[in-house]
């Protein structure tokens, strides 16, 4: 790691004036994913400013219509929240699938969106669950947060605060993951809200999109049987050593009827 | 730039001054002598540094000691009791011969602890996907299970104190 200076801010003023002093300075979130990108001297940032003693962006509470959940809120909390198993029981399990015990104890919702891996499990429930995510600026609709392979439409310097979901009638993820890291090699996640279906899809391109087609079938016949014969282009999706891009295609159809049928 | 770090490391206050950028494992290891802490692949995979921190398990290759300025930390060292009696986890892997090397035997100990603490009585299912975070390139993983087993079932029997934290 190269040397720098580490600020522990007490409030969210402070972590701004911190980052607004310094071109070079970084947010430090849960660690899990910038200190090993530190540690490789990829990245070589002249103040981390760790947002871990802030008690106004942690925590979750059931609002109108939804959870909003703090940026500094770690996987296993979210995981282990009674108020998330109860409204949004899919989203609970998505934090459960994430990395092992020990990454989920550390790494947090915000450093997970902002990072925004294309491989990351949180950007298919933003998504599909029209969230909103908050920052100590504006709000930017889920829809619009992720904009490309580890894009976002933050500005430098700025700060998520939290992220509000909307709890639809029903909704699961189905992933299918890398055995060694955990992460989506393909990840799908099904939501319902009235007549309305998202289809999300992680892992498969270079960002999280929507399987357009999926949703209209679905939204006439929400059985996974709907989705018989419709799939993703495979063009464009991610290629690697895991998996090609036609078994990527492949795997999104499978894991949406997957998603479908957990939604019961 | 140098920082002092202060915390609980079991149960004693401890205090040093410490570049900025010094890892956790690395402050426990090197500046306060407590080698039980191992680093087995430096990349956050393997999980041979897991430590307790605020009682729950963690990767010490993946934090900031300075992160942890403040906190209560258990380490390998701080299970047993100061008679030398073994914590009920340490003493199921001694007689469930849990480990070959024993390389990755203080994480997985310190893993197996906290997944306990959620869960009293897991399954075979529930321990292997609790220690996905640790890896072992010995035992196969089959005696590590046996022991952790039977360590939940003692702890939680014997009404044994949880940990020495
Ligand atoms: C072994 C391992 C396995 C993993 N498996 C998975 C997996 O299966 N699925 C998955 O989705 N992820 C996985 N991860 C990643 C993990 O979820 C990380 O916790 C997450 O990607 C980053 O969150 P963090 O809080 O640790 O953020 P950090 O690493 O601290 O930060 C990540 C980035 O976000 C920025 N940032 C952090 N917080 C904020 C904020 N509030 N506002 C603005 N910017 C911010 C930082 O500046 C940095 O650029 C894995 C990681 C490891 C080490
Ligand atoms: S040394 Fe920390 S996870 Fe391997
Ligand atoms: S006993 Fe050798 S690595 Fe596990």
């Amino acid at each position: 790691m190269y040397e720098f200076t580490y600020h522990r801010p007490k409030t969210l003023a402070d972590a701004a004036a911190l980052l607004g002093q310094s071109e070079d300075a970084k947010i430090l979130g849960g660690g899990q994913t910038l200190l090993p990108t530190l540690k490789q001297r990829l990245a070589r940032p002249s103040d981390l400013i760790d947002l871990g003693q802030i008690p106004d962006i942690k925590g979750i509470c059931e609002e109108a219509g939804g959870i909003a959940i703090g940026a500094f809120t770690r996987h296993a909390e979210v995981a282990h929240s009674d108020v998330v198993r109860r409204v949004i029981p899919a989203l609970a399990d998505l934090a459960e699938g994430i990395g092992d015990r020990q990454v989920r104890n550390m790494g947090t919702l915000g450093g997970s969106i902002c990072n925004a891996d294309p491989s990351a499990d949180y950007p298919a429930a933003v998504v599909g669950l029209k969230a909103t995510v908050k920052t100590d600026r504006r709000e930017i609709a889920g829809d619009d947060f992720f904009t490309g392979m580890f894009e976002t439409a933050l500005e430098p310097g700025e700060i998520v605060t939290a992220v509000h979901f909307q709890k639809p009638d029903k909704a699961a993820y189905a992933k299918f993951r890398n055995p060694a890291s955990r992460y989506a090699i393909v990840g799908v996640f099904v939501a319902r809200f009235g007549n309305e279906v998202r289809v999300t899809v992680t892992g498969a391109g270079p960002s999280v999109f929507r399987a357009t087609d999926m949703e209209t079938a679905l939204a006439q016949d929400f059985r996974a049987e709907a989705l018989n014969g419709i799939a993703v282009g495979a063009d464009g999706l991610n290629a690697d050593i895991h998996a090609s891009a036609d078994y990527r295609a492949h795997l999104v159809t499978v894991m949406a009827k997957r998603a479908v049928e957990a939604c019961g | 730039m140098p920082c002092t770090v202060s915390m609980t490391v079991n149960g004693k206050a401890v205090s040093r001054e410490v570049e900025e950028r010094t890892l956790l494992v690395t402050f426990l290891r090197e500046h306060l002598g407590l080698t039980g802490t191992h680093v087995g692949c430096d990349t956050s995979q393997c999980g041979a540094c897991v430590v307790h921190v605020d009682g729950r398990s963690v990767k010490a290759c993946t934090m900031l000691a300075a992160q942890a300025d403040g906190a209560q930390i258990t380490t390998i060292e701080g299970l047993a009791a100061s008679d030398g009696t073994l914590h009920p986890m340490q003493a199921a892997f001694r007689e469930h011969h849990g480990l070959q090397c024993g390389f990755c035997t203080p994480g997985m100990v310190m893993s197996a602890i906290d997944l306990v603490k959620d869960n009293a009585s897991p399954t075979e299912q529930e321990i292997r996907e609790g220690l996905e975070g640790n890896i072992c390139r010995c035992t196969g993983y089959h005696n590590i299970v046996k022991a952790v087993k039977a360590g939940a079932e003692a702890m939680h029997g014997s009404g044994a104190k949880v940990a020495a934290e």
